[in-house]
């Protein structure tokens, strides 16, 4: 389907293990889809499969953007075809700072010769930054380096924003983070929604979905989607428990 | 030969084959392959060198045949070295040229591949560009020759000025110091002679480009610079070199001498094919409160064994060595520092950062010897090393001889990765495997960078980001 990102039927392992046994979602551009799961029941494997992570074999199935399987691509193509993913543990670089890894991904996405202005590029810059309220010292800070928990979050909403993806995918954006920092990165997260970003938010807990307000939520158990329903199913699960849902799962 | 081929081909947008050709060799002197006194005399004889040359050059072959390979700083590789296979002597036949319009076509050819700019062409005037043997173009910027600077190739250096030449030639670096100096002693051709008179401070820097451009030529360049009391000069000596099937052995001699407060900074940029053998051996003497400091990186070749150093002779003089070493796939980068003091007060500076790269290997060799007699010495030396992917090694041998109170020692090295991880970090913003590398290896070397002159730094950030392209399948 064009305008959205399909996952279909999608088996994958790591070292020889099966974690995602045949799962199924669509995301089409311009909702939320959440996704709730208990740790290990394989949110963040999902997330890295679809960006192509090199340790993960995918063993059936097809993840399609916009009509196009993306597997066997590169995983740096498919950032470029629009998917982004920020990371539940994102890397530290050192000696790279944000300003320059931000300029070199932007350039990387134009032909040669053709790179980005620094005057727009650093108006641009300081208008996101500005709307996750990060500091301007933070760009000649090197990424993600000696970083808090919440700054390394941010930073990864920052990219999101700089790199307008067709499809993002956020693995626990919200672990790590206090209220207001949730409150911020929610805000800033929901000024980018709209009809031209499909999201995928991964979460643990229901309270994220207080800010940012889900079209559409799966639960994730054993790495299949065992139920999908409107917002009111994140609540459901919260007071009822993921044992429901797991009882659901084997029923 | 392929590298022909190299030329010819049409989609030269890909600065990845750079340095990867070479020029019809019509060569009008050739020593032919081997080193006897025959060949010593065969040299002598076409650089109708003086007879004081000419037992000099005897006397290091001597020395060169005795001299076992080094056995303590060294590598099994040095074995693979086979010295009668080697041509010592080639040249164009003709004098160092004055003019840009007297430099022949393939030489202009050759700035043009090394893609050296508009301006910097123009800027040619101060440049020194040696062709093989000899200096193919050698010509002073007037402003320079006006301030009574001379800038000229060794061979006439030595002819032209035999005063100030014959007082350093050599003793910076005896002949016998190592196996490759008294080789170079032997055989060498090229290489520049720079004198800075008193209180002169050259403002632009004088640069040189080597390249070598005949299969199985090994190159000898000798450096001989003298920066005179209260006198400055930065140099840059460059060379990006063809690919060849065979090996490929370059042992140059390069000495400094910095008189009291002066001020002398040697920068090079190197980038060898991986066939090479590059033996070199750096040193500095640095008389009261003067100050050397050699900026050196080193890309490429199969072996480099290089440890610029500083004799630091007068009370308050300073050396410094910066350096950054990228062995790629196959490659030994064997490099490192020597700082010994010799008077009171005297410091040094050594940073060193080195790259591994898959099969490649950076070992890191420092010496700082402060004997127990000298007071208020100080030394600080930081070795960081990189490693990309895990079959990268890396050593370490900072022997620090310090001896008696009253001087101080700071030490610190570090080993970092990176990781399969950091490198899914960036590809998935976007950036291609080589591009995620080249940044690593930029952020890991900036902070050092940063102190080089601007225009080589860029240079060498676009060194780094070929050799990143290349090292990925
Ligand atoms: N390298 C690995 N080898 C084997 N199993 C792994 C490896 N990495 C993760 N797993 C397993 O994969 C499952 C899913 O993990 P993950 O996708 O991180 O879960 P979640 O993000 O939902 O917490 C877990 O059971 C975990 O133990
Ligand atoms: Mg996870």
């Amino acid at each position: 389907m064009k305008n959205s990102l399909e996952i279909k039927g999608l088996k994958a392992s790591i070292n020889g293990t099966e974690i995602l046994h045949g799962l199924n979602l669509t995301i089409p551009k311009g909702e939320v889809h959440a996704i709730m799961g208990k740790n290990g029941s394989g949110k963040s494997t999902l997330a890295k499969v679809m960006a192509g992570h090199p340790d993960y074999e995918v063993t059936g199935g097809d993840v399609l953007l916009d009509g196009k399987t993306i597997l066997g691509l590169d995983p740096d193509v498919r950032a470029r075809e629009g998917l982004f993913l920020a990371f539940q543990y994102p890397s530290e670089i050192p000696g790279v700072t944000i300003a320059n890894f931000m300029r070199a991904a932007l350039n990387a996405r134009r032909p040669e010769g053709q790179e980005v202005d620094a005057v727009e590029y650093y108006n641009e810059l300081y208008k996101k930054m500005d709307l996750l309220k990060i500091d301007r010292s933070f760009t000649s800070r090197a990424v993600n380096d000696g970083f808090s928990g919440g700054e390394k979050k941010k930073n990864e909403i920052l990219q999101m924003a700089m790199l307008e993806p067709k499809y993002a995918v956020l693995d626990e954006t919200d672990s790590g983070l206090d209220i207001d920092a949730l409150k911020i990165v929610s805000h800033g997260v929901n000024s980018l929604r709209g009809p031209k970003m499909g999201i995928l938010v991964i979460t643990h807990y229901q309270r994220l979905l207080d800010y940012i307000v889900p079209d559409v939520v799966h639960v994730m158990v054993d790495g299949r989607i065992v139920k999908s329903g409107s917002k009111e199913l994140a609540l459901e699960m919260e007071k009822k428990g993921y044992d429901w849902v797991e009882n659901l799962a084997t029923a | 030969m392929s590298e022909v081929t190299t030329l010819e081909k049409p989609d030269l947008k890909i600065d990845q084959d750079e340095g990867n050709f070479s020029y019809p060799e019509d060569y009008a002197f050739d020593a032919g392959t081997g080193l006897t006194e025959k060949t010593i005399d065969y040299i002598c004889d076409v650089k109708e060198d003086p007879d004081w040359v000419r037992e000099f050059r005897k006397k290091a072959l001597r020395i060169f045949r005795e001299k076992p390979l080094p056995t303590h700083w060294a590598s099994k590789d040095l074995e693979n070295i086979h010295f009668d296979d080697f041509r010592y002597y080639l040249s164009k036949g003709a004098k160092p040229k004055r003019t840009w319009d007297e430099v022949p076509d393939d030489v202009k050819r050759t700035f043009e591949r090394l893609g050296i700019p508009e301006k910097e062409r123009a800027f040619l005037a101060g440049v020194e560009a040696q062709f093989d043997s000899e200096a193919a173009y050698s010509n002073i910027k007037k402003a320079v020759a006006e301030q009574g600077v001379i800038f000229v190739g060794s061979r006439e250096g030595l002819k032209e000025h035999p005063e100030i030449f014959r007082k350093w030639f050599g003793k910076v670096i005896p002949t016998a110091d190592n196996k490759f100096s008294a080789l170079n002693s032997a055989v060498f051709s090229g290489g520049s002679f720079i004198y800075v008179p008193k209180g002169v401070k050259v403002k632009h820097p004088l640069q040189a480009y080597f390249r070598i451009n005949a299969e199985n030529f090994g190159q000898f360049e000798r450096t001989l610079i003298i920066v005179d009391e209260g006198a400055e000069l930065t140099y840059m000596e460059g060379c990006t070199a063809p690919k060849f099937d065979s090996v490929t052995l370059h042992s140059a001699v390069v000495e400094l001498v910095a008189m009291k407060g002066a001020k002398l900074q040697y920068i090079t940029v190197q980038n060898w094919s991986p066939n090479v053998f590059n033996l070199v051996t750096k040193r500095g003497l640095a008389h009261e409160e003067s100050e050397i400091k050699w900026i050196d990186c080193n890309i490429g070749s199969r072996l480099t064994m290089k440890y610029p150093g500083v004799i630091l002779k007068g009370r308050k003089a300073r050396g410094e060595v910066l350096s950054i070493a990228l062995a790629n796939n196959g490659q030994h980068q064997d490099t490192g520092a020597k700082m010994i003091h010799a008077a009171d007060e005297t410091t040094s500076n050594i940073i060193s950062k080195s790259i591994s790269i898959g099969s490649g290997r950076a070992t890191y060799r420092g010496l700082v010897h402060i004997p127990r007699h000298l007071k208020g010495c100080k030394n600080n030396t930081e070795c960081d090393a990189l490693l990309i992917n895990t079959e990268s090694r890396t050593d370490t041998y900072p022997a620090i001889v310090t001896r008696g109170e009253g001087n101080s020692v700071q030490h610190e090295a570090s080993v970092s990765k990176v990781s399969a991880e950091q490198i899914f970090y960036m590809q998935q913003r976007g950036l291609s495997e080589g591009q995620a590398m080249s940044l690593s290896v930029n952020g890991f070397v900036n902070e050092l960078v940063r102190q080089f002159p601007m225009e080589y730094s860029v240079e060498l950030k676009r060194l780094i980001d070929l050799e990143m392209e290349g090292s990925v399948g």
